[in-house]
């Protein structure tokens, strides 16, 4: 590597301007341990060209020094010194990739260490999630958790890649048959929109590019079916709602005269539109008004729809402050200190009932006790079972009382509005993940399939 | 013959990726979502936090960090400080910039000395003469000195894979020390900076930002930079493969020969260990191009302490680095 070969761009500038027209798309991936996540991610990275060369070079010197043969393509994401003295991915990485139409932000959520906790917490941004099955092993008790938590946390597009299809002979018969032992276990988890592909992460079989070697598959590559989802619900069909983080009034402060008596409510559009002249109410007072202006920095808008961060000018002085919910006025959540949720606990010490926490929702925080534990999720059957404490990974439903009202919804209408962080007081850890509304698998008897079983019949 | 599965062929959305320009489409181009991504962030730390301050060298990344702090605040001035740490090997022209930028915004300045360290003595200074790794001390005295309880740096998850590793939102220890083993689960949009007393947050509001996203908003938003960013005729010698300025700490020995060339930097910082680039771009809108073509990142290209070892920015982040 030298400093004189630095070149001359090449690069298409038409391609460069598309970039920047086009959406951002994030995605979580999750799998089982030796499913060929980490190369999956790393042959996504190497054929959008998202890879460097000094980077490679890196990756090729360490893959030298451990006596391989071939570049291990997983080592661009293993960033940590344990995880590269352990051979193994111990936290979620961020990596980032573009194509023409798109920007990737992607979530590399280990499998086998604290799986809930990773795949919880990639998944609750994710526009998509992409599942690793490999073809030769089918549906594993992994896969049934992962896509049980992908269903709960309510992703809109679960993508199953049906990896090392090299490793059965490129067979439409294996490939048929794990399709449909996914999808079986996909509606019976609740996940709407599963997708299934047939790829080798190793060779790139059907990862950016359709394979030669697969020609009984009919669909899009995998790039090419991340860069046509939709990333998001539409806007227009969401009720707006805007948690208040900050009354802006510069007063004496401004810094032009002109905005002295400036008073505006920051914060992001959690969901829906909204334009200059809506009756909005203020929650949880209740207080109503209409919008007098929307600015996003010294720019006005006629409109804000989610996720922009504006700042809303109101027609009436009311009182609002920071944690307070701007929404329609049409239907406005009612706000509430009884609420009852799925959450996936994520501290070291358990949760037990009666136990006191911290409860943020939007931008406010309230003290909230836990009125009863009403039972937890068993991974290994996904059915419900009572339970007297919930444990690190644990998903269990409970019974909260909040000591103000807070104007939640249903984490099925919004998973905005609907989630909810709880904290320890004592330390500020982030203890648990919460769902309003949302329920659990009551079957006492959810089918489990015999893996990688010959017998199985379609 | 193909796969007749009903379920892909009824769900599977038309292959046309259609880009955004249809007035009824309301959905963000990846810049917009970033950006409102990053003021979210930034609105929230500071509804939540007592007293933070935001990291400004005049790098590019920080000048990002301060323009979209201007934005969140809007037009009421930013209600904190901005903190710099100064190794003495700064480029004058970034320094007078960094003077320019807080008196145009009308910021309180904050400055923490390496130098100071070094003449009293309680820092010394390295055999390879970089001072990136003596930042350390200098930033977590600052932090403790002025009870800062959260800092705003501009780091940026593509930078380095450390950095790849790290909350948005990320606590340290009353040491500063960052436990990557143990972070906190960063869960939808909700941030948590608590902390106990002692502990503080360092928050990363442009971590989803890579390089090309940096350069493509700062074209786009029009935003005033330092000049060695752009290519310009500079006195400078090979070493290690990079291009070093001739100046007062960075000199070449007698087998470095010195030529003027047509360079530019990616990445400003310690003058000693910092690289230039050859490149002929004079504009915002050459820099996109030039850099979504590069073939190296910017730290590969442009940082020697950098290559230390597989984990110098891990190592460095563990003790309390930015």
């Amino acid at each position: 590597m030298s400093a004189s070969t630095q070149t001359a761009p090449v690069l298409d500038p038409v391609a460069v301007a598309g970039a920047a027209r086009g959406t951002l798309l994030r995605l979580a991936t999750a799998g089982s341990v030796d499913d060929g996540k980490s190369t999956l991610v790393g042959r996504l990275l190497h054929d959008t060209k998202s890879v460097l060369s000094d980077q490679l070079a890196a990756v090729e010197r360490v893959s030298r020094d451990r006596g391989l043969t071939a570049a291990d393509l997983a080592l661009l994401t293993d960033g940590l010194r344990a995880e590269r003295e352990q051979g193994i991915t111990i936290d979620v990485a961020y990596r980032y990739f573009a194509t023409a139409h798109r920007s990737f932000v992607l979530a590399d959520c280990p499998g086998h260490v604290q799986y809930t906790r990773n795949t919880v917490t990639g998944s609750s941004t994710a526009d998509v999630v992409v599942l690793l099955v490999d073809a030769r092993k089918g549906v594993l008790e992994q896969t049934r958790r992962h896509l049980a938590v992908t269903a709960l946390l309510r992703v809109p597009h679960v993508v199953v890649a049906v990896n090392k299809i090299d490793l059965v002979d490129f067979s439409q018969e294996v490939y048929d048959r794990v399709e449909s032992e996914v999808q079986a276990v996909a509606r019976e988890l609740g996940v709407v929109d599963a997708i299934a592909i047939p790829v080798s992460a190793l060779d790139g079989d059907n990862v950016a590019e359709r394979s030669p070697r697969t020609p009984w598959y009919g669909g899009p590559s995998l790039l090419e079916l991340l860069e046509a989802l939709p990333p998001s619900d539409d806007p227009a069909n969401e009720s707006f709602r805007l948690p208040v983080q900050l009354v802006i009034r510069p007063q004496g402060a401004a810094r032009d005269e002109a905005h002295r008596d400036y008073r505006g409510y920051a914060g992001q559009v959690a969901s829906g539109v909204v334009r200059v002249g809506d009756e909005v109410v203020a929650l949880p007072s209740g207080r109503r008004t209409t919008v007098a202006g929307i600015d996003l920095g010294d720019r006005e808008l006629q409109e804000a729809f989610a996720p922009q961060s504006v700042t809303l000018r109101l027609t009436d002085e009311i009182d609002i402050s920071r944690g307070d919910v701007i929404a329609a006025a049409a239907d406005a959540p009612e706000p509430t200190q009884d609420i009852k949720a799925v959450v996936c606990w994520l501290g070291d010490a358990p949760l037990r009932p009666a136990q006191r926490l911290l409860l943020k929702h939007g931008s406010r925080t309230v003290q909230t006790a836990v009125r009863s534990l009403d039972g937890a999720l068993d991974l290994d059957d996904l059915h419900t079972v009572p339970s007297e404490a919930l444990s690190l990974n644990d998903i269990g439903l409970v019974t909260l009382r909040l000591a103000a009202p807070v104007p939640v919804e249903n984490y099925s209408t919004s998973r905005r509005g609907g989630s909810f962080l709880l904290i320890d007081a004592h330390d500020g850890r982030t203890v648990a993940a919460g769902m309003v509304g949302a329920t659990l698998p009551t079957a006492a008897d959810a089918p489990t399939q015999p893996e990688g079983d010959e017998e199985w019949e379609i | 013959m193909t796969t007749t599965s009903p379920v892909f062929t009824t769900a599977a959305p038309t292959f046309t990726a259609s880009p955004v320009g249809d007035p009824d489409d309301r959905r963000l181009t990846h810049l917009d979502a970033l950006e409102a991504e990053a003021i979210l962030v930034i609105r929230e730390m500071a509804g939540e936090l007592e007293r933070p301050a935001l990291l400004f060298s005049g790098g590019k990344d920080s000048v990002v960090m301060l323009h979209l702090a201007t934005k969140a605040f809007w037009p009421a001035p930013i209600p904190f400080p901005v903190l710099h740490v100064d190794t003495g090997h700064n480029f004058p022209e970034v320094l007078a910039y960094r003077d320019e930028t807080v008196e145009r915004l009308g910021l309180r300045l904050v400055v923490a000395s390496v130098q100071d360290y070094i003449d009293d003595g309680r820092l010394r200074e390295r055999a390879d003469g970089t001072r990136n790794p003596l930042q350390t001390l200098p930033l977590l005295d600052a932090i403790n000195d002025h009870r800062f309880d959260g800092v705003f740096g501009g780091g940026r998850r593509d930078e380095e894979k450390a950095r790849a590793k790290e909350r948005i939102v990320s606590l340290r220890d009353e040491f500063g020390q960052w436990d990557p083993k143990n972070q906190r689960p960063e869960l939808w949009n909700l941030f948590n900076p608590r902390h106990r007393p002692g502990e503080h947050v360092r928050v990363f509001p442009i971590s989803n930002w890579t390089e090309v996203d940096i350069w493509r908003y700062i074209d786009r938003e029009d935003i005033p930079l330092a000049p060695l960013y752009y290519a310009h005729e500079r006195e400078v010698f090979q070493r290690d493969g990079m291009w070093l300025a001739v100046g007062p700490v960075s000199r070449p020995r007698d087998d470095e020969p010195t030529s003027t060339r047509l360079v530019r930097y990616r990445t400003v910082g310690d003058m000693s260990c910092t690289g230039a680039v050859e490149s002929p771009a004079r504009t915002n809108a050459e820099i996109v191009v030039e850099v979504a073509a590069s073939t190296l990142t910017e730290r590969g290209a442009t940082r020697a302490d950098d290559r230390i070892s597989e984990a110098a920015m891990e190592d460095r982040k563990k003790e309390g680095y930015f």
